[in-house]
């Protein structure tokens, strides 16, 4: 039991990290960036082929993926999103949704469809003995990560001069802009944190499921969206919370229940939640003025 | 209704005015044959006007005259479909509000918009955006610079917050706190991005005779401590009549009057504006 909850937790906190893609940019931008799954993916192929292409150390790989990632998601952000900014929402979730199919297509065309078996980076690490269950490395690293970024990212967002404007642009752009702020610089600024986020998240996640397709990142970046939802989306503390039970979820109804039906679990708690708590979680319940 | 201050208005060059005692300074703006269409609808036209550098100028009118349509375009919300505005002497023609906002000019909003999950003194801060100097990555690794700035930050945030007796409400989300205060935040947290010219939209409504007179109080002395001048939307005359140097009259997206306050209460235009004459 215990084991399955700190596979759970472990699981769980890849979510949170992804997750907390989604949610800042929805809080700032107030789009679905159905594309940040993919980026994901990207942060995958560019570790994998800077360890096994380039010889690189582990660390140097995962910093590799980071600036990719980063500068992949500036770059989305400023060809795709930015000429839709007065669009419809709708416009824009459409363009999301067709940049992910983008990015898919463009990996398969760069580096093929043949699964890459991504390689372990913790065989050097030996598991610890916990309480009688033996935690692995993978699991340590998993959750601390995800600890210390969400500690940095409140840090951030609630000490910072650019996190504070970031939580004024997120309120009220156009008051923040009479103010002085630069929106567009506070955006993109959102988007490059998600992307680097989503690269050590892709890192993890093909640590976890050695598999790595193009496809990688979908099913786990709409997974993650989930548990933005689930947790409330635009809070972080709510992505960490949503991130978490999430991967619980998954890992007890996989072991208890069914492996073949526990996805259909995670969206079941879902939809049980949204109907009770139609904010997720952390969300701020929505007054309706008459 | 209050007394009027005593003003001599001069001619500058142009056809504008300003108070005596600005008149040998530069207009710190100068709009000239401004005008905004929407759509066939023309919203704003020939608007000109010249604002001296300490002055407070009362820009006054009936619902629906176009004044809050003045202050976007100032601020350039939007941009004008004809004419020029000039801040400092320098031409807006393209500028965003954000540049608009660091040449000098701050403005507050008619129905109020601050950031309300934020607290009271980081709204402020937020004015202040551009006057806190270091850069976003000694932010992240929290470097000297870091802990210096926002020293100097929180300490002008409180100063800024004293005028209107407000420091003791800076950990205080802003949306607790009650209307005149949400009020008075806002024209600290323009007031902290350094304007040379605060715009105030309607800073009086809603509030009672007493928080009105302290609010007159305010706007004087914010002039005095500051040296920058203000341009206010009311339509509480006994505060635009008190406090104003100078006043203009739009109807109908045009200026029907322009003048002293005394000037502005004795036009028969102004009367039949705001009342409506007798058609018989």
């Amino acid at each position: 039991m215990l084991a399955h909850l700190i596979n759970g937790i472990s699981l769980g906190s890849i979510y949170a990290i992804i997750a907390l893609g989604y949610t800042m940019v929805y809080g700032i931008a107030k789009m679905l960036n159905f594309a940040h799954g993919d980026v994901i993916m990207v942060g995958g192929y560019i570790s994998f082929y800077s360890m096994t292409l380039l010889g690189l150390p582990v660390p140097i790989a995962i910093l590799a993926a980071v600036f990719v990632c980063t500068a992949l998601g500036i770059v989305v952000e400023r060809l795709a999103y930015k000429p839709l900014r007065a669009a419809t929402s709708l416009a824009v979730l459409i363009t999301a949704i067709g940049m992910s199919y983008f990015l898919q297509n463009a990996a398969l065309l760069i580096w093929d469809a043949n699964p890459k078996a991504y390689p372990n980076i913790f065989k050097n690490f030996e598991a610890v003995e916990f309480a009688g269950a033996r935690i692995s490395p993978f699991a340590i690293v998993a959750i601390a990560a995800n600890l210390v970024i969400m500690i940095a990212l409140t840090l951030f967002t609630t000490r910072t001069k650019v996190g504070k404007a970031m939580r004024a642009v997120s309120e009220d752009k156009g008051a923040a802009t009479l103010m002085g702020i630069n929106v567009n610089f506070t955006i993109s600024l959102t988007f490059a944190i998600g992307s680097g986020l989503a690269a050590i998240a892709g890192v993890l996640l093909c640590t976890a499921y050695p598999t790595l397709m193009p496809t990688t990142g979908s099913m786990p970046g709409i997974k993650a969206f989930t548990a933005a939802v689930f947790g409330g989306i635009g809070s972080i503390p709510g992505a960490m919370i949503g991130g978490i039970l999430l991967g619980i979820i998954e890992i007890l109804a996989r072991a208890y229940i069914s492996s073949e039906l526990a996805d259909a679990i995670v969206f079941g708690v879902l939809i049980v939640v949204l109907i009770f708590r139609p904010t997720g979680l952390l969300g701020k319940q929505v007054h309706e003025k008459v | 209704m209050s007394k009027s201050p005593e003003v001599k208005l001069v001619n500058v060059p142009s056809p504008n005015f300003v108070p005596e005692k600005d008149a040998g300074k530069p207009l710190v703006l100068e709009a000239a044959h401004l005008g905004i269409d929407f759509g066939g609808l023309v919203a704003v036209d020939e608007f000109n006007i010249g604002i001296g550098a300490t002055e407070i100028c009362g820009l006054i009118g009936p619902n629906g005259a176009g004044k809050t349509t003045i202050f976007n375009l100032l601020t350039k919300v939007y941009e004008p479909t004809r004419g020029t505005i000039m801040i400092g002497g320098r031409d807006t023609h393209n500028m965003t509000p954000v540049q608009v906002n660091q040449m000098g000019i701050a403005r507050t909003f008619q129905n109020i918009r601050l950031f309300d999950k934020l607290s009271v003194e980081e709204n402020v801060k937020i004015g202040l955006h551009n006057h806190i100097g270091y850069h976003t990555l000694s932010g992240v690794f929290r470097l000297p610079a870091y802990w210096k700035e926002e020293k100097k930050a929180h300490e002008k945030a409180l100063e800024l917050l004293d005028i209107f007796g407000m420091a003791d409400l800076a950990n205080v989300t802003a949306d607790s706190l009650p209307y005149g205060a949400q009020r008075r935040l806002e024209i600290v947290r323009a007031l902290a991005t350094g304007p040379k010219l605060l715009l105030l939209d309607e800073p009086a409504a809603g509030m009672n005779p007493s928080e009105t007179e302290e609010l007159m109080n305010n706007i004087r002395k914010i002039r005095d401590e500051f040296q920058i001048a203000i341009l206010l939307i009311e339509h509480d005359m006994n505060l635009v009549m008190g406090i104003c140097e100078s006043i203009v009259v739009l109807n109908f997206g045009r200026i029907i009057a322009k003048g002293t306050p005394s000037q502005i209460q004795g036009n028969p235009q102004v009367i039949e504006a705001y009342l409506g004459t007798h058609r018989g």
